[in-house]
């Protein structure tokens, strides 16, 4: 604590002098961004379109099968024509890491693409303040007009029927959603007659109240409080990249019309609000780059519209990058920006290592397991017997039937595989293997072995797996 | 609502500063607030539904009535439903039918473990492999005192052994007792003399380890031919076995090795098939039964798998 003295010497407007950029919206107003038409409007329904694959996917079929389907009870992952088992799960890894770095590259290069035109929380707070607008006027002011008239059998039924909309959504949400791991038209059918089972009932409730919430009320707060993403766009930024951002040096400073006309002692803006009007996360992009801006470029939308019809160039909010507006000379190439040489290396690996998977998914998936405890036991005739469990997963969708065999180290025998192993589809088999070693053609404490699984009855494979054989010094 | 939007000039503040920042008099954000007595909402249904005052002797039981032993049980009990059909079928199969069924011998193989752990660990090791030197018989081998079928195995699971071989110290010269540990190490090798072959027989020890010295397994008598030790291939220790035998009880120095029987009453159930009779002649009502049948046939399937089950 400061003695009263002191304290009279510190003017606190000094001190909160950067109150107004507080303006934090904490959960108490609803943004209701205004609608206008424009190129980066088009290009978000584009960007939006992308989720009807979502919608419509499952429905897909393929050699009468779902198509693409996550069959989690059966741990299968059918797409097309390929299947894929848990044993190949590292292809989703890479393919995480894939998704991970492609946005970390296109963030570098042109800042939140993901969340401005592709991201769930946007798009369907986008779509929900359509359906809002619709019926509660279009504008902040004939929304909080519509807000403040008394209630009315007209006012009951547009609030009702907004309500009845989103909710629609947000059931088809999350019935899309489960459809992704279970048969989709069995789902509806489960759905309808009340049968379906708990988890389906779960995923539907979760998302159902999720989109409800998030895309009904909470909006830009998502984004604001509860984004992980946003709160890393800041080290994935530098000065070259790609931004929408107001050319202050141009608009400032900022005044209104005067009697219709430009005042020719101002900038070029003319303060009309229009950017942050439109803006879904209800930000002025004035005062430059902040963490609710999600790149989504309505705000230039806007903005174009309005240099337009006050006659003054287009671009006072533009996509520019940092060096442009600030040190004015373009942005480097992507060539010369070694972040994004490496971010798009690894996008290479990872997409290689994914397709290479795809190529080479093995038929079958054999393990041995050498036994451990104890290592090795010494027989009545002196020879060394070892222990292994072999492990056979047939990935194919016949049976088949496999002959093991060893090779790689003299004097040795397999012993308790006489016969071939019958295995069904997509079934894994276990069987005990004993090996044993005379006396005489033991001389060292490990040696390589290697086993050999070969499938008779069934197509052609021949898997190999190299083991080891342990024995007394 | 959250109106941290209030210009701090305009809101008062508590009289707390701290070097000119002022604690204002804001609310604290309306979702914070309704968090807040939420959870203590929360802990009041908690405290309704589950134990939680604490008394003088144990505490409030709450509505619920959960226990952590009763989640327990619910837990074991979900476990054996899984397991159920299984062993439903073992206790039907004998266990010759479930080392030849792959299913129920991989159940086995996998649910016997702790079985074994609990009973036979202690003794024959973890994999069936003793301490060296410790005198237990090694089960994952192929020499067996009685023989490494299945059905041996049950039996001796059931009733237990008890080998007996007598002390020989008053029997044997110094010299003949050098001699006769000489000739049973080299058997070992299969190095055998002539020489020590005709004490062997002179002795007597054919009778039990047969004429060719490979054992009998009638008595549990040791091959002497293999490389296998029953107890220990040291010649001090072969020395002790001969002079003071094995459970000789007249003999305060022999080497006691006892398995006791685990299901005494279905040892003398087998004997009295064995002779086609009809087993309630045959129990006298003292049969002990530590296990039951279908964990001796579980234990039996185990061993044979340990990879010298024959
Ligand atoms: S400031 Fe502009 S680009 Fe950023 S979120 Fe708002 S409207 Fe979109
Ligand atoms: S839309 Fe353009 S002119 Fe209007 S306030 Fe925003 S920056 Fe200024």
């Amino acid at each position: 604590m400061t003695d009263p003295e002191h304290r009279s010497n510190i003017s606190t407007i000094d001190i909160y002098e950067e109150v107004s950029d507080w303006d934090v919206n904490a959960g108490g107003d609803k943004v209701v961004a205004k609608r206008m038409t424009g190129r980066f409007r088009k290009l978000k329904w584009f960007g939006m379109s992308v989720w009807l694959v979502y919608f419509l996917g499952p429905y897909l079929r393929w050699d009468g099968q779902q198509a693409v389907l996550f069959d989690i009870p059966n741990r299968q992952f059918h797409f097309f024509s390929v299947t894929v088992y848990p044993q190949d799960i590292w292809m989703l890894s890479l393919t995480l890491l894939f998704f991970a770095i492609l946005l970390a590259a296109v963030t570098s290069i042109a800042g939140r693409v993901f969340c401005g035109y592709f991201c769930f929380q946007t798009v369907w707070t986008d779509v929900y303040t359509w359906i809002e607008t619709r019926l509660e006027g279009d504008s902040p002011q004939k929304a909080m007009k519509f807000k403040s008239a008394p209630m009315s059998l007209g006012k009951l039924s547009r609030i009702t029927l907004k309500h009845a909309l989103w909710l629609i959504i947000a059931m088809l949400t999350g019935l899309s959603f489960a459809a992704w791991f279970t048969d989709a038209f069995q789902l509806w059918k489960d759905y309808f007659t009340l049968q379906a089972a708990m988890p389906a009932w779960i995923v539907l409730g979760m998302f159902t109240a999720g989109t409800y919430v998030f895309a009904g009320f909470m909006r830009e707060q998502v984004c604001f409080w509860l984004c992980p993403y946003a709160r890393l766009q800041s080290v994935m930024y530098d000065q070259d990249t790609l931004l929408p951002a107001y050319d202050a040096e141009r608009g400032e400073p900022r005044g209104k019309l005067k009697k219709g006309q430009l005042d020719s002692a101002k900038g070029s803006c003319i303060d009309c609000r229009m950017c942050v009007a439109v803006c879904p996360t209800g930000i002025d992009i004035r005062k430059g780059q902040q963490e609710g801006c999600i790149t989504c470029g309505l705000c230039i939308d806007a903005c174009d519209t309005i240099m337009e019809k006050t006659n003054q160039p287009k671009g006072l909010v533009r996509y520019a990058s940092y060096k442009e507006l600030h040190h004015k000379h373009e942005a480097a190439p992507i060539f010369k920006r070694p972040r994004v040489m490496i971010y798009g290396l690894i996008l290479m690996i990872s997409c290689g290592g994914v397709v290479y998977g795809f190529t080479n998914l093995t038929p079958t998936e054999f393990n041995v397991m050498p036994e451990r405890q104890p290592l090795y036991v010494q027989l009545s005739d002196g020879s060394i017997q070892n222990k292994y469990t072999l492990r056979l997963l047939n990935k194919t969708q016949h049976p088949i039937e496999v002959q093991y065999q060893i090779s790689g180290l003299e004097g040795a025998t397999l012993h308790g595989l006489d016969d071939l192993v019958y295995i069904e589809p997509g079934r894994m088999n276990q069987v005990i293997a004993l090996v044993r070693l005379e006396e005489e053609a033991i001389n060292q404490a490990i040696s390589p072995l290697i086993f050999t699984a070969e499938v008779i009855e069934g197509p052609d494979i021949q898997i190999r797996y190299e083991s080891m054989f342990m024995a007394p010094n | 609502m959250a109106d941290n939007k209030n210009n701090p000039n305009e809101v008062s503040d508590t009289g707390h500063e701290w070097d000119g920042i002022r604690e204002l008099e804001n609310p604290p954000p309306r979702w914070w607030t309704i968090s807040l007595y939420l959870s203590g909402l929360l802990v009041l249904v908690y405290f309704i539904l589950y134990p939680s005052i604490p008394l003088v002797t144990g505490s409030t039981k709450g509505l619920l009535g959960w226990t952590q032993i009763k989640e327990y049980h619910r837990g074991l009990e979900e476990i054996e439903a899984i397991r159920a059909p299984f062993e439903q079928r073992l206790a039907e199969m004998t266990a010759q039918e479930i080392l030849d069924d792959d299913e129920m011998r991989n159940y086995v193989v996998a649910s016997t473990r702790v079985l074994y752990g609990d009973n036979c660990a202690a003794c024959h090791g973890v994999g069936g492999q003793p301490v060296p030197g410790s005198g237990y018989p090694i089960l994952n081998n192929d020499d067996w005192l009685y023989g490494g079928t299945i059905d041996k195995i049950v039996e001796t699971l059931a009733g237990g052994r008890a080998g007996m071989m007598p002390g020989h110290a008053n029997l044997l010269t110094e010299e003949e007792t050098d001699k006769l540990v000489k000739f049973v190490i080299d058997a070992s090798n299969g190095e055998a003399t002539e020489a020590g072959w005709k004490l062997y027989n002179e002795k007597g020890c054919f009778a039990c380890h047969g004429a060719d010295a490979k054992g009998n397994q009638m008595l549990g008598a040791p091959n002497l031919t293999d490389r296998i030790w029953r107890f220990s291939g040291e010649p001090a220790e072969v020395r002790r076995t001969i002079l003071h035998g094995v459970n000789d009880a007249s003999d305060p120095r022999t080497r006691i090795a006892i398995m006791p029987g685990f299901n005494e009453r279905l040892a003398v159930k087998l004997e009295a098939e064995e002779f086609g009779d009809d087993p309630e002649d045959y129990y006298d009502g003292t049969e002990t039964e530590r296990l039951s049948e279908t964990e001796i046939k579980k234990l039996a399937v185990f061993v044979h798998q340990f990879g010298g089950g024959q």
